[in-house]
């Protein structure tokens, strides 16, 4: 069968996936065509409630790059904060790098 | 046509080494048809790369000797040993051969309108040029001393390419100038490692070494300077750091061809491990070895990679964390070589996921870099901070880099999804643990991503931004391309498996194979 790759434990077959989304995804469409038809494009009814405060632009709401993800770096800092100082940007450190690791794996393969 | 595929391998060589001595000559008598050129002689190069992968996938390795009476003739009259200069391409060498062919060819069809406003550009195409020629050797050449050669020329040429573009702050210079000095140490340790091959066997040819290999004291020096550099060549943490400093900085369809060139020593290191030494070293050392670095260069890369501002620093650093999973799926092919049952339980398996991956990073990696270049020809900056709605404005870039970011996230129906799922398997059952921590790494890629999109494609027009319009058609052209091989090898996996990298994995795997081809018995 083309499209039927073994994985070592079992097997997958993409066509058969997109298939399936594809069936899946026609019954939602169908679901929701059934449901609420009330909705008003562009009334009163699409905007947000903001407890009377008037809502800022759209353009100023953009949650930009550095502040997705605060909380899980916020989180984790005792893992990043470590991590980062050794990205020195030095390439003296680079080639530190390597001689430790050369250093290791020498020690490794040696005692082994 | 029999005439071209006998001399294919040297054709694929000196097509891209010639047309680089040729392009400042063309450039000085029409610079507008440069890019033209390259990418003629790119595309034919990846017509005959193609024409060899049939030839070897159908009847097995072609041997090409350089300066023999014979293409073929490795051992003349009276020699024992090879003494010539070998091409020894195998499944596993044509299988990189392919990637680097694409890769370069797509280049050259992304720098039309990329670079079109650059100057010095026929010193650009030269380089790259040289550098597909230094790729194409590494991968070709059955001399380990001729395979020190090449990694030069690539990294010579890599280098001027990092550091090509001309900023105030001096950054691709510094970049350039980072990648010369790690490249210069590994080309040291590479040199000395050859030293101590033909001190001991007086050969260079890398399957008479792996036929008289004794694993020595010096042998294990030799292995250990050549896993150590390659390993840093490929990204490997904690050797990585040139990486998203060098990708970064060079433009973008270069930092598509680092790709690829970092990919070239990660072969070269998986070479070395099966086919130079194969069960004669400590297989369970070394793949441990191998797969420490791969579970540190998927976890650090990819937590890394999250916190990053810049969206090329940012997908250099996913590149760290993809390089991983190559390193963890060999390296658990290593670790059980020397042991047949667990080698067909799960150690094929796994060496065929990593294999396969190799290829679909190319890709997929090579298209987000691509749609990285795309945003900055439109935006001028890299920094995700400024960007926002490009959606809007650039429909195909938006779409092409779903499907790049989908499928390194490893989302089906993507090709990411298809070798990143027969990792996760084969190694599960050597050991759980790695296999929890690449699906975790996974996790990460998405969320990563997920990022990157909202930061640079979504949200409304900003003001800044209100005139972007979508890229020129060449660099379309490139990533409509990666796009479709992407999605193809996804809904196809089994194809490209069974005719392209199962056959790979075994010309690795095999080592009598490897020696008897140049040797005679088979």
């Amino acid at each position: 069968m083309i499209g039927l790759l073994e994985t070592g434990s079992g097997y997958w077959n993409a066509i058969t996936w997109v298939i399936m989304v594809i069936a899946v995804g026609a019954v939602v469409i169908w679901l929701r065509n059934h449901g609420e038809d009330k909705y008003k494009k562009d009334t009163d009814q699409t905007k947000p409630f903001l407890s009377g405060n008037p809502e800022i632009s759209k353009e100023d709401s953009h949650v930009s790059a550095s502040h997705i993800y605060w909380g899980f770096t916020e989180a984790l800092k005792h893992y990043y904060q470590p991590l980062i100082k050794l990205h020195t940007g030095n390439i003296n450190d680079y080639s530190g790098w390597i001689v430790l690791v050369m250093a290791i794996i020498f020690i490794v393969v040696g005692v082994s | 046509m029999s005439s071209i595929l006998t001399h294919s391998p040297a054709l694929v060589m000196a097509l891209p080494l010639l047309a680089a001595f040729l392009t400042p000559v063309v450039g000085r008598f029409n610079r507008k048809i440069l890019g033209w050129f390259i990418s003629v002689i790119l595309g034919l190069t990846l017509g005959i790369t193609i024409l060899m992968a049939i030839q070897i996938l159908t009847n097995g390795s072609m041997i090409y000797v350089f300066g023999g009476s014979e293409a073929g003739l490795t051992l003349p009259s009276g020699y024992t040993v090879p003494i010539r200069i070998i091409f020894h391409i195998d499944a596993m060498g044509i299988f990189m051969g392919l990637i680097t062919a694409v890769v370069s060819f797509l280049a050259a069809i992304y720098s039309l309108s990329f670079m079109q406003k650059e100057s010095g550009l026929e010193k650009y195409y030269a380089l790259l040029l040289l550098l597909a020629t230094g790729m194409f050797g590494m991968e070709f050449t059955g001399d380990i001393f001729n395979f020190f050669v090449f990694l030069e020329i690539a990294s010579i040429s890599s280098v001027a390419l990092i550091a090509f573009r001309s900023t105030l702050s001096g950054e691709p210079a510094e970049a350039g100038y980072k990648y010369m000095v790690v490249s210069s140490i590994s080309a040291l340790m590479v040199l000395f490692a050859v030293g101590l091959f033909y001190g001991q066997y007086d050969v260079l040819n890398m399957a008479t070494i792996a036929s008289v290999m004794q694993f020595t004291q010096l042998d294990k020096i030799a292995l250990i300077l050549l896993v150590t550099v390659l390993s840093m060549k490929a990204g490997s943490v904690p050797m990585h750091m040139w990486t998203p400093d060098a990708y970064s900085e060079a433009p973008a369809a270069i930092t598509m061809v680092l790709v690829a060139a970092s990919q070239a020593s990660l072969y070269a290191l998986f070479r070395v491990s099966f086919s130079l030494y194969n069960i004669s070293l400590n297989t369970v050392t070394i793949g441990w070895i191998i797969i420490i670095l791969g579970v540190l260069s998927m976890f650090i890369g990819v937590t890394m990679a999250i916190i990053q501002k810049d969206i090329k620093r940012l997908m250099a650093y996913h590149a760290i964390s993809q390089t991983g999973y190559m390193l963890l799926g060999v390296g658990v092919g290593l670790a059980v070589l020397a042991n047949p049952v667990a080698l067909d339980s799960f150690g094929i398996k796994a060496m065929e996921g990593s294999i396969f991956h190799i290829m679909n990073h190319a890709m997929y990696k090579g298209l987000l870099f691509l749609t990285a270049g795309a945003l900055f020809y439109r935006t001028g900056t890299r920094d995700l901070n400024k960007m926002g709605g490009l959606a809007n404005n650039m429909f195909y870039t938006t779409i092409f880099f779903i499907i790049g970011a989908a499928a390194i996230a490893g989302i089906p129906p993507f090709n990411g999804f298809a070798s990143k799922l027969i990792i996760y398997e084969s190694v599960y059952k050597f050991n759980p643990l790695l296999s929890i921590i690449a699906m975790l790494v996974s996790i990460l890629t998405l969320a990563s991503f997920v990022k990157v999109f909202h930061s640079a494609f979504l949200g409304p027009k900003l003001e800044q931004y209100k005139k972007v319009q979508e890229v020129p058609k060449s660099m379309l052209f490139a990533m409509a391309t990666l796009a479709c091989i992407i999605v193809l090898f996804g809904l196809f996996p089994d194809v490209i498996v069974k005719n392209l990298v199962h056959p790979a994995v075994m010309a690795l795997i095999n080592q009598t194979n490897y020696t008897a081809t140049i040797l005679g018995g088979i």
